[in-house]
């Protein structure tokens, strides 16, 4: 059958790499990023001009600098989803190994750009927010971990990724960056759970959770303070909540037209936390509904084509990446509409920012390439009747 | 649990014997315990996907469905103008003792430009200048023509301005709401009232705060909304404060003094009734701070309790108390004033090297004997000496309700020898303020109690600690009363009202030391009625020089009286005092009886 003819045209073994990528990739996802971006960059238009002219550049500065490192960010994530797993995996797990250096150096070389806490390095042009990329390499690192912990004879890794966990939790709170360090603690809360974590841990975690939020609100008046503006159902109007819940109201439907916002004006934070206020005063409920949408249907459609992975690692990765993505965009929206107290978080994808937008385009790569459609050994269960 | 054992002894044993490998058996059965262990945690994690799905689902379902409430709701019309009601907050107005308006607010408008949506910029500054001559067109135009997208104009304009501004027509003029301190007497009581301007300022409002006087001194209470808009009631009377300032006006002109001050006290109760300091401003337009020159020559400086001065032998009455209230002279003890006297070798003068020989203790004042004075304060000596006028409050600076009067420390010698205590004496060498001569002035009057000048009204006496004795008090009331009729205040009888009072002038020390021979301050510290004493009044003027027959004239007696007689005859019908008739004055009238 096969000819062995000397000199005959090589032929790779497989299929050839764009073909395969094309018809294995979760399509709709893909492009719910795409479209993200692009609203990303519309709002961009709006909310970073007084940005812009508050630090004396032209008023589109940052919308070049957005679409140049979302540019960058596009082409990271359609590079990571042609990857296989197990090179997304072995390049993830390099990459955690550098930013959790970078991590552990920030003291040293870090700057704070005088907002407080040293979370940044300078690299002149922009610069680098290593918390960001940490966060795709851990949970690659983590689901690894435990997957491998599945295998009869397999290590302990639930408890090591446990340890790494709360190490890089430990090195986010003294930088200080609660934000995140919510965000890798759920990210491995999620992947822990999925991957069969008893019950009873379940429920006492959620009691610790009760009893730690009511020590820290009784012993940290900062904490107190938040949680107090939260559950007041009167807005003081002056905060940068009352300026989103009145840009919100000022929106109504569909808007007050595009660059007529007034938000943009007064919110410090308008081109990054607040952008959805920007979205909603200027384009109205329209835009945020379709935003909304984007979101949830990247996040679930990924979590409904994991439940058919057979592959314990790629699972709880892609889980792991795909709760992260979808939590940080709720406490950003939930924040802006009063249901959550005020975090300051980004939108991904969508909220300013070189480093998150970079690092977004990995992660999203990565859940990409892990959410591809691959053989499961369906027929196989089938013949041996275990469906 | 039941383990089923990876090597069945049965099937190996079987196995063997048809020649099988029987590892193969143990491979197989590790790879489906494998595929078994698999399979199961694919369940429960697709059962746990599920739940994570639709948790995730709820979430934004329910963050988009709260987005669809809020943006449903209409803006409230408090939360749409948010930013302007939280700092446009009303500011309590400032009353006097009466409940007439000081100063209360005014709903006005400020004018910025936006250039990117002017139509002319050219016009638009052509008309502008029209209306406020003040702005420079080049300027207007550069700042229209630039790359700015917000310019400041005015910060404050009057509705004229404003429709003058509109029928220019141009849209990139606009106007923001301004709540404006307005002070509708103008200059009147402007040091006390001080002024206010614009702290937080946004486009649509401005937060006003107390820049000077009792607007910076009571910010907190103005501002503090807790207080419902209750105005701050002050002791000043809006009619005398306006008689004392145009009487002393008048005088400062007249007796050529480059600065006037007068403070007029309620002797019981310490209430300012009028407090004057000349020149003075305008409060709606405060100057700016000086940043040259003498400060103490700038109207913003508060002469009543900032300004310090020697005030000369109006401190000779506080010595003649003292020496009666020790008991160690009564009004009639004969004092030997003759010269030379020397002290520490320093030669104590009088006034144009006159010899009074012996005078009575009453005397002294009347004819305002330097070595008099002096020799009864060696009586008191230093340690009483300081003690009584530390009673009086002469040390400190006055409690006088305004910023400015914590400015107003007296000057007193460190080291408190013989010396000092004859010149201070006699009003040298101790500098503190009208208001503090005010003060000692009131105790005197009120029969030996100090009170403390307030600017706030009082129900009722505020009679501080008792520093002299009564009978001494009124000793010293006496001695006033005969210094108008028959001493050196002679100018200063008003018929009816029975002032007495003491002159005082004091040469003006050099800014490098020593005194100016030909520049002093004129003091005129006043009671009145003196029978019955129930105001102080004290006039200080700054230079003051007058030719009057024939002769160039500096003194008190003839500079400082005659304005405060006329002050006196003016306001003490305000003060709702009755002149008593002297039967002298019956002269002509003939008494019939039948």
């Amino acid at each position: 059958m096969t000819e062995m003819v000397y000199g005959a045209v090589q032929q790779r073994a497989g299929e050839p790499i764009l073909p395969k990528w094309w018809r294995t990739l979760d399509k709709w996802s893909m492009t719910c990023v795409l479209i993200l971006f692009a609203i990303g960059l519309l709002l961009g238009l709006a909310a970073s001009v007084p940005l812009a002219e508050r630090n004396g550049f032209g008023n589109f500065h940052y919308v070049m600098r957005q679409a140049v490192f979302g540019g960058a960010a596009l082409v990271a994530m359609l590079l990571t989803s042609m990857m296989s797993p197990t090179l997304v995996r072995r390049l993830a797990v390099m990459g955690f190994i550098v930013t959790f250096v970078a991590l552990a150096l920030l003291p040293v070389f870090g700057t704070d750009f005088g907002k407080g806490a040293v979370r940044w390095y300078s690299l002149g042009f922009a610069s680098l927010q290593p918390s960001e990329f940490l966060k795709p390499g851990f949970v690659v690192v983590a689901a690894w971990l435990i997957a491998a912990s599945q295998e009869i004879n397999g290590p302990p890794g639930k408890l090591w990724s446990f340890g790494l966990c709360i190490t890089v939790v430990l090195m986010l709170v003294m930088q200080p960056d609660f934000g995140q360090a919510c965000l890798v603690l759920f990210g491995w809360g999620v992947m822990y759970f999925v991957a069969g974590a008893p019950m009873i841990l379940l429920v006492g975690m959620a009691g610790a959770v009760v009893v730690g939020g009511m020590v820290a609100y009784s012993s940290s008046e900062h904490f107190a303070r938040r949680i107090d503006g939260y559950l007041n159902p009167e807005v003081d109007p002056t905060t940068q909540l009352g300026y989103a819940t009145n840009a919100i109201r000022e929106g109504g439907l569909f808007g007050v037209g595009v660059g007529e916002g007034q938000v943009k004006w007064s919110l410090p934070d308008a081109h990054t936390d607040f952008i959805i206020a920007v979205a909603a005063e200027e384009y109205g409920l329209v835009l945020v509904l379709v935003v909304i949408s984007l979101y949830a249907l990247i996040v679930v459609r990924s979590l409904f084509r994991l439940m058919r992975e057979r592959d314990p690692f790629i699972r709880l990765a892609g889980t792991g990446l795909a709760a992260m993505f979808g939590v940080q965009a709720m406490i950003n929206m939930g924040v802006a509409v009063r249901l959550l107290p005020a975090k300051g978080m980004t939108l991904p994808f969508v909220s300013y920012g070189g480093s998150s937008l970079i690092a977004g385009g990995i992660a999203l790569g990565m859940l990409l390439a892990f959410t591809r459609a691959r053989p499961q050994g369906g027929i196989a269960d089938y013949l041996r009747g275990r469906g | 649990m039941i383990r089923t054992p990876l090597r069945p002894l049965a099937r190996i044993l079987e196995a063997r014997e048809k020649g099988e490998n029987p590892d193969a058996i143990e491979r197989e059965n590790i790879r489906r315990r494998h595929a078994e262990m698999q399979d199961k945690s694919r369940q429960r994690a697709e059962g746990r996907l599920l739940v994570l799905g639709g948790f995730f689902l709820c979430a934004f379902v329910v963050i988009g469905a709260r987005m669809g409430m809020l943006a449903t709701t209409e803006p409230v019309e408090p939360l749409a103008s948010a930013a302007g009601s939280a700092i446009a907050m009303q500011r309590a107005d400032i009353v006097d003792r009466d409940g007439r308006i000081l100063a209360t607010n005014f709903d006005t408008h400020s004018l910025y430009a936006q250039p990117p949506q002017m139509v002319d910029p050219d016009a638009a500054a052509e008309g502008l200048i029209k209306i406020f001559p003040d702005l420079k067109k080049e300027r207007l135009i550069k700042d229209f023509t630039g790359k700015r997208k917000f310019v400041w104009i005015k910060k404050r304009i009057s509705p004229e301005q404003k429709q003058a501004v509109h029928d220019i027509g141009d849209p990139g003029l606009l106007f923001g709401p301004r709540e404006m301190r307005l002070y509708p007497n103008g200059r009147l009581a402007a040091h006390v009232l001080g002024g206010a301007g614009f702290g937080k300022e946004g486009v649509n409002a401005a937060e006003v705060i107390g820049v000077a006087g009792v607007e910076k001194q009571f910010d907190g209470y103005l501002r503090d909304p807790a207080n419902g808009g209750k105005p701050l009631q002050l002791s000043l009377d809006l009619t005398i404060q306006a008689a004392s300032e145009r009487v002393l006006y008048g005088g400062m002109k007249l007796m050529n003094a480059k600065g006037a001050t007068s403070v007029l006290m309620d002797v019981k109760t310490g209430e300012v009734i009028s407090v004057v300091s000349l020149p003075d401003f305008d409060p709606n337009d405060r100057p700016r701070p000086p940043t040259s020159g003498d400060a103490s020559d700038n109207p913003l400086f508060n002469r009543a309790v900032q300004g310090v001065y020697e005030l000369g032998s109006t401190f000779k009455i506080f010595t003649a108390a003292q020496a009666v209230d020790l008991g160690l002279v009564n009004p009639e003890t004969m004092i030997d004033t003759s010269g030379p006297m020397r002290v520490s070798g320093f030669p104590i003068g009088e006034f144009r090297n006159k010899n009074y020989g012996n005078l009575s203790v009453a005397d002294i004042i009347v004819k305002s004997s330097n070595r008099g004075t002096g020799r009864l304060a060696l009586q008191i000596g230093p340690t009483r000496q300081k003690a009584f006028l530390g009673s009086l409050g002469m040390f400190d600076p006055t409690p006088f309700e305004i910023v400015e009067a914590r400015g107003g420390q007296p000057l007193f010698p460190k080291k408190w020898t013989d010396l000092s205590t004859v010149t201070i004496s006699y009003g040298h060498g101790l500098s503190s303020s009208p208001m503090h001569l005010a003060a000692g002035y009131a105790a005197i009057a009120n029969g030996g109690h100090y009170v403390s000048p307030t600017l706030l009204k009082q129900r009722e006496p505020q009679l501080g600690p008792r520093v002299m004795s009564p009978e001494a008090a009124e000793a010293a009331q006496k001695m006033l009363r005969k210094v108008v009729t028959s001493g050196t205040a002679s100018f200063a009888e008003v018929p009816g009202y029975r002032v007495g009072g003491k002159t005082g002038t004091a040469d003006k020390p050099k800014p490098n030391g020593g005194y100016y021979e030909s520049k002093v301050i004129a003091t005129f510290a006043s009671i009145f009625p003196s029978d019955d004493p129930k105001y102080v009044l004290i006039v200080t003027l700054d230079e003051p020089s007058i030719i009057a027959y024939g002769e160039e004239r500096r003194s008190a007696g003839w500079t400082a009286v005659p304005v405060a007689a006329e002050m006196i005859g003016r306001v003490a019908p305000l003060l709702g005092l009755r002149p008593k008739v002297e039967p002298g004055q019956l002269a002509g009238i003939t008494l019939t009886s039948n």
